[in-house]
């Protein structure tokens, strides 16, 4: 599979060329690993959505409308209160994307615009465009800075997340039905799978995993702001879609998100090591992109 | 032998989509282990009765008794539920997903104690049935669209076998298919007899009517023209029953 070999290529290039920046310290791949993590949690729910057929664009506004709930609610409640509040948020969110495409079947992609555009404005409005700071030490710690036998808490989520996401994908019956749905509704629908019922779950997990994704932010940063997940929106997409996963549903990867995803932090990573201009870095990013989702859509094709 | 029970009897069958009648008056036995062909022109309302014996459509009168029960399917898993399985012209096929995948479809087999998929016997499973019916594919565990059209009919046939504990009904299963792979899909059909399952298929071609069928049913914009005996009748019979022209 593409995702493995540019994964292997990118990294081999960054530590030749980078070697005397850095990249290899421990320091700087450590670095990588929780700066994906957010966007790693969002990638496993979006693999859902694309694989049932479904599409989420929303996932980036949902983060910083969880995030933000996360850090208004700390203020005054205890932590439990703040997390709950924080991924019901997101599930709730994708709850309203899924009723809309499942139910009164409008198509997921300009639901998913539209809330998109609808949360951006409802984070902006939360605080009045302030940050939010996280004061509770606890939260930050088990979602943010901690570690558990000397593991970062951000790679022990990436590692839960996937993991499960992993299992769930593949060995339950519920990730057949995804594929099912997302292959041939029509096959899924006469051999008595609920339809429905999955498109409705697929875009509530994304919302899921783009409130825990909110709540990996608000904990690295111990702050909350609007503009949390703003720039996800790419990155994610292109990780899930060279990770293996096709954007018209039926066969995906979360194994294959995670190396998409590890693949645009190194990409982030590098370029910005190359003390690029940050104009400068997008175009690049956006250019390897391009290549790299051609280059693993033609190899899907075979 | 005595005479057999009928297995399926459609009593006065009559269906109306609004001021649109498209079956009149349609009455039908099986017995289990005979093959029955249901012919007739485009629109004479072939597929339209598949549908309501696989509780797709209610029929607006008539009664539906299957084993001597009288049922009222409300949707078409009630149906698979009392063993009626459909072969759609379509197949209902995922395509980017495994043999025994598809073959389980919608009835994953799950092993304790956390019920995931017990993917080994589903693909063990699936080997044997497509073996049984010998539909020659590499591997159970294929993806469906490495295959060719009539492996895929193949697959298609044999899950609808498999789930069917009476009656399995075709649509038009050999239409896509080219002439090898339509005497290998026969084949597989005369098969299902053996297994003493009542099938009901639809085909245009007037051949593969005669090759398969115990009898032949004719249907002319939703009226029943006649049952015939296939060894009682020929093709000359059959196609001025199905035009109307005699």
């Amino acid at each position: 599979m593409v995702v493995y070999i540019g994964f292997i290529a990118i990294f081999l290039f960054f530590a030749v060329t980078l070697y005397d920046d850095g990249f290899l310290t421990q320091r700087n791949l450590t670095n990588i690993l929780l700066q994906t993590a957010p966007a790693t949690i969002m990638a496993i729910g979006l693999v859902f959505a694309l694989s049932a057929g479904e599409i989420d664009l929303s996932f980036g506004s949902i983060v910083a409308v969880s995030a933000l709930t996360v850090a208004v609610v700390l203020q005054d409640y205890p932590l439990i209160v703040g997390v709950a509040a924080g991924l019901g948020v997101g599930v709730a969110i994708g709850a309203l994307n899924g009723v809309l495409v499942a139910y009164l079947k409008l198509p997921s992609f300009l639901v998913t615009l539209a809330t998109m555009g609808l949360f951006a404005g409802i984070a902006r409005s939360m605080t009045d465009l302030r940050s939010v700071p996280v004061m509770n030490e606890t939260f930050t710690g088990i979602f943010g800075s901690g570690k558990l036998f000397s593991l970062p808490s951000l790679v022990i989520w990436t590692a839960i997340g996937v993991g499960v996401g992993h299992l769930v994908y593949r060995q339950t019956r519920f990730g057949a039905h995804v594929l099912a749905t997302g292959d041939n509704p029509r096959a899924a629908l006469v051999t008595g799978i609920k339809v429905a019922r999955i498109r409705l779950y697929v875009l509530m997990i994304s919302g899921f995993t783009a409130g825990m994704a909110g709540l990996l932010y608000a904990g690295r940063l111990q702050a909350a702001k609007y503009t949390l997940g703003e720039s996800d929106l790419m990155t994610v997409i292109a990780a899930v879609i060279v990770g293996g996963t096709a954007l018209n549903g039926g066969k995906g990867s979360i194994i294959g998100a995670l190396l998409g995803s590890l693949l645009m932090g190194m990409l982030n990573n590098g370029l910005i090591l190359m003390n690029l201009r940050v104009s400068d870095q997008m175009i690049v990013r956006g250019l390897i992109i391009l290549l790299a989702v051609a280059v693993s859509l033609r190899d899907s094709k075979r | 032998m005595s005479e057999q029970k009928n297995l399926l009897s459609l009593r006065n069958i009559h269906k109306a989509f609004g001021g649109v009648i498209a079956i009149q008056d349609f009455s039908l036995d099986l017995k289990a282990g005979e093959i029955v062909a249901l012919v007739g022109d485009n629109g004479a309302g072939k597929s339209t009765l598949i549908k309501i014996i696989s509780g797709v459509y209610t029929p607006t009168s008539g009664d539906i008794e299957l084993d001597g029960e009288a049922i009222s399917f409300r949707d078409a898993s009630t149906a698979r539920a009392k063993g009626i399985e459909v072969v759609y012209q379509d197949l209902a096929l995922a395509d980017q997903q495994p043999v025994f995948m598809n073959m389980f479809l919608g009835r994953e087999l799950t092993k304790p104690p956390f019920g995931l998929l017990d993917k080994q016997r589903m693909r063990e499973e699936s080997q044997q049935l497509v073996d049984e019916l010998d539909v020659r594919i590499p591997s159970a565990a294929s993806t469906i669209s490495e295959l060719s059209g009539g492996q895929r009919q193949g697959i298609a046939i044999a899950r609808a076998t498999h789930w069917a504990s009476k009656l399995v009904l075709l649509d038009e299963p050999t239409a896509a298919l080219g002439v090898a792979e339509t005497a290998r899909v026969e084949d597989q059909i005369a098969k299902l007899k053996e297994k003493n399952l009542a099938i009901l298929i639809i085909s245009h071609s007037l051949d593969q009517v005669f090759k398969l069928s115990d009898r032949i049913c004719v249907l002319r914009r939703g009226k029943q023209i006649g049952v015939r005996e296939t060894k009682n009748t020929d093709k000359n019979e059959i196609v001025s029953m199905i035009t109307g022209v005699a």
